[in-house]
């Protein structure tokens, strides 16, 4: 059942801090069970280069399960490594295989500086959502929760979208650094259901440009859905952009009336 | 310091005391609530609807989380759904009923007022995620739908697939980003609790350590909430994520804050049993397995057959077998404790013998493949990628793993601790589940007290409060805690021996996991007293931190985690060694039935132990809050 695989090479990019240069360091790992997740390779690793006196290596991680969206990781080139729809964390040794050389990177993108070594800061998210990512009800005047019906079919799709666990892999992926799927999938979740209608347009002008303060720009590429661990649509862009033209308009018809 | 445990129930009959309370508290006008600020430790479901709840309102709140944002709390780990007393499917549900289940699932150990106040406020709660935009799961004319859950004979759990947790959590934390963008909440991120502030007998303030940079920081508040999660991570092995730790509370507890039953832990019976020594974490698989899934072991010892090639007659399915009129269903401790006995006695399957069977053959059989993975395709996936193997050809493996603790800092009907000013919610607190948790109740005690209880019984609080001075962080108490919070830190830096944090963590959890796990008995509990003060000091004298302490330095953190975990783990065995009855997930094997049920002792322990730190933590007070039914019946729980 359990097997092991011998000989892996890691190249891990080590960088003390927000202002070290920063460089890839080897370590070989002469045998790891094929039962380990990839971060428990990790640990072991860590735990290897603490009896060694040597700093671990920082990476941001925390439920393993694959739902918080705290880790991260470009694995041979590829966020969150080679299997598809599933974080780091699901990721588990059997996928390689002995002899393999494994190159382990931070996301890289300009709206995610690096902290140490492979931890980043996604802050930027945190300010996209506050700028409109969320309906607007205060806690206590809420109607029955059956007063409203959704259709199924509506709550699903809303369902599909609001699976994101922002973890950061489809700006990583994207070559432009773009955060539109993220923007989008949040976007999608909320204007999609009734209860997000009344401030739909308000809330896609305000997290558009939010967006487009931090993130580059979306050129089509799809490489973000490609990696995304719960494999959302590219589709949800489309419907961030058209509507965010709705909103263009629609915001500016209602300053011309006050 | 002596502990007051005054619950303050308020008067009148059951059904009406959270509303006499609130007809009675005091209030703090509108424009007056800006002058007040409040710290929120934590941004699990508790902790951010708190937030945004009483920055609504008006307070000046501070939000504090150790992870890079809010939204990473462990609540949105939760899979199965979050119970409502709403009555949807006119089935006899009712709050009364709600409260009953709940009450007599946790076997009689938790105080019937808070339990009624948390099934009357499920109802606004359901309403209230809603119209946030929780996507929960819907029937195909529109209205939410419902299912059913162990412990209970209606359907009152709604969902959203298997990631109502994550749903929840993300309503909770949009409410309050929206707050936070408003300029109505200051949030710190990455930003670590190391020690709370009392002055004058009352609090006022936290220490933190911010994580990017080792900076020691005060904060000075009006009223501190903690809403920090619980303790399953003192067993090393948990469904817990990695980062959830008892260092908040903890800290609290050792400034006064009374910890109260820490031997409630409840053992979650579905999870992927440990493949390897280097396991860090156990995954969890959804209780609903088991509405489809049928358990088994072979028969007699030794069987070392693969389980296609054990014949019906040679397999023991023990829980249909021990517990006939609930079967596979049965509630979690006791088919946690039936998996134990099953591997104890040398039947455990798998390479290391370490599990039991689930198995989905029938099921497949009598429905079609394609109906078992509509139902479950998600997490026969979860557990191929874990395992390697197809759960459709396979029976699965499953044994008990920690997973959620009952216990926490005590707190009266306010939520408020024995340190005047200082609040826990949710899974930091003790206050709802007694000794042992049904599901879907997680989600809904986290919302209850951070959306509908806190903001009401805060003001009472601070009401008296108004325009009244309170201490800086200039003041020498918070000077005095910054010293000690950076001579612990230098302290852990300059061991200088030779074992990890993780090494001491791993040796603790086992300690506690194999004296104060699934079953506890006297001898085993006395060896872990004695077993645990003699690892901490080599704790305290072979630990080796690398790095340095004024950088992001992930060993040094958990340092200071691990070092709590041994404090807490002593206190645990004790108070698992003074139960002398079996409760809920508390089984003393010396107090058992005849058939091996858990036996409760109402006479001598229908209360809350409540420890107070002595400064020693071999030696912690134990004080006693009586528990006192007037609507329910003590009785014998069976699910036979």
């Amino acid at each position: 059942m359990s097997h092991s695989l011998k000989n892996l090479k890691l190249k891990i990019w080590r960088q003390k801090g927000p202002e070290d240069k920063g460089r890839f360091e080897t370590y070989d790992i002469p045998e790891i069970s094929d039962e380990a997740s990839f971060l428990e390779m990790l640990d072991i690793l860590n735990e290897r280069l603490i009896t060694d006196n040597t700093e671990p290596v920082s990476f941001d991680h925390d439920c393993r399960e694959g739902i918080c969206g705290t880790c991260s990781l470009m694995i041979n080139g590829q966020a969150h490594g080679p299997q598809r729809a599933s974080a780091t964390c699901q990721l588990h040794m059997r996928t390689f295989k002995s002899g393999d050389e494994i190159v382990i990177e931070p996301w890289r993108a300009s709206a995610f500086p690096i902290i140490k070594d492979l931890m980043v800061d996604r802050s930027a998210f945190d300010r996209i959502i506050e700028s409109g990512g969320f309906i607007t009800a205060a806690t206590g005047g809420a109607p029955d929760a059956n007063l409203i019906p959704i259709p199924k079919p509506v709550a699903d799709a809303a369902m599909d979208s609001a699976a994101c666990i922002g973890c950061g892999a489809c700006v990583a992926a994207c070559p432009n650094g773009a955060a539109n799927l993220f923007t989008a999938a949040k976007l999608t979740h909320l204007n999609l259901l009734p209860q997000g209608q009344a401030e739909r347009f308000k809330r896609s002008e305000a997290m558009v440009e939010t967006m487009d303060s931090y993130f580059g720009s979306c050129t089509n590429h799809g490489e973000c859905e490609a990696a995304c661990p719960k494999e959302i649509s590219v589709d949800v862009i489309a419907m961030m952009n058209s509507d965010y033209r709705k909103a263009k308009i629609t915001n500016r018809k209602t300053l011309s009336r006050t | 310091m002596s502990i007051n445990l005054d619950s303050k129930i308020p008067a009148g009959p059951l059904a009406d005391k959270w509303d006499n309370y609130k007809s009675d508290e005091k209030l703090v006008n509108p424009s007056n609530k800006r002058k007040f600020k409040i710290i929120v430790v934590g941004t699990g479901l508790a902790g951010a609807s708190a937030c945004a709840t009483l920055a609504e309102l008006g307070y000046q709140v501070e939000a504090f989380t150790f992870h890079d944002s809010p939204r990473r709390a462990h609540s949105i780990a939760a899979q199965g759904g979050i119970n409502g007393a709403k009555n949807y499917r006119g089935d006899g549900d009712s709050v009364h009923r709600l409260f009953y289940d709940t009450i007599k699932g946790g076997d009689f150990r938790s105080r019937e007022s808070n339990v009624h106040r948390l099934a009357q406020v499920s109802v606004d709660i359901i309403d209230q995620m809603v119209a946030q935009g929780v996507p929960f799961a819907r029937e195909y004319g529109g209205m939410l739908d419902n299912r059913s859950f162990g412990g209970a004979q209606v359907s009152r759990t709604f969902y959203a697939r298997g990631q109502t947790g994550q749903q929840l959590l993300l309503g909770a934390y949009q409410q309050m980003a929206s707050q936070v963008g408003l300029g109505n909440i200051k949030l710190w991120n990455r930003m670590e609790l190391v020690d709370v502030v009392v002055v004058d007998g009352q609090c006022a303030g936290i220490v933190t350590r911010d994580l990017m940079t080792g900076e020691i920081i005060s904060h000075a508040a009006h009223a501190v909430v903690l809403a920090t999660g619980g303790y399953g991570n003192a067993f090393f092995l948990s469904t817990n994520a990695m980062a959830c730790n008892v260092t908040a509370a903890w800290r609290a507890h050792r400034k006064g804050a009374a910890f109260a039953n820490p031997c409630y832990t409840q053992i979650h019976p579905t999870c992927i049993p440990q493949s390897d020594d280097f396991q860090s974490k156990l995954t969890l698989m959804s209780e609903s397995l088991r509405n489809d899934g049928r358990v088994w072991v072979p028969a007699v010892a030794g069987d070392e057959r693969a389980p296609h090639l054990i014949p019906e007659a040679e397999r023991d399915y023990y829980l249909e077998r021990l517990y006939p009129s609930f079967g596979n269903l049965a509630p979690r401790d006791i088919s946690s404790r039936a998996a134990k006995r099953a591997v104890d006695s040398g039947r455990g399957v798998g390479p290391l013998k370490n599990g039991v069977y689930l198995d989905f053959a029938d099921a497949i059989g009598r429905l079609g493949k394609s109906v078992v993975e509509e139902r479950y395709g998600n997490l026969f996936e979860m557990y191929a990628r874990i395992t390697g193997e197809d759960p459709y050809t396979v029976p699965m493996r499953i044994y008990p793993a920690s997973h959620y603790t009952m216990g926490g800092v005590w707190v009266d009907y306010e939520l408020m601790t024995t340190i005047p000013g200082l609040y826990a919610a949710g899974e930091a607190n003790f206050s709802d589940h007694g000794a042992n948790r049904l599901g879907a109740s997680a989600l809904m005690q986290g919302l209850a007290d951070g959306y509908f209880v806190l903001p009401y019984t805060i003001s009472n609080y601070l009401a008296p409060m108004l325009n009244k001075a309170i201490p800086d962080t200039n003041h020498e108490a918070f000077k005095l805690a910054e010293r000690e919070v950076k001579d612990r830190y230098s302290r852990y830096m300059s061991i200088g021996g030779r074992r990890s944090p993780d090494y001491f963590h791993r040796e603790v959890g086992k300690i506690i996991w194999d004296y104060c796990g699934m079953e506890r008995n006297q001898t085993g509990l006395e060896k872990a007293l004695s077993e645990l003060p003699a690892l901490y000091e080599e704790f305290k004298t072979d630990l080796r931190v690398t790095g340095d302490s004024e950088s992001m330095n992930q060993t040094l953190e958990k340092a200071g985690r691990v070092d709590d975990f041994f404090q807490l783990g002593m206190l645990m065995c004790k108070d698992a060694l003074d139960r002398e009855e079996s409760c809920g997930g508390h089984f003393r094997s010396e107090h058992q039935t005849e058939e091996g049920e858990a036996l409760r002792d109402d006479d001598n322990f229908a209360h809350v132990s409540a420890w107070e730190w002595s400064g020693d933590p071999t030696a912690p007070i134990l004080h006693k809050e009586n528990l006192e039914y007037e609507v329910v019946k003590l009785q014998t729980r069976s699910y036979k």
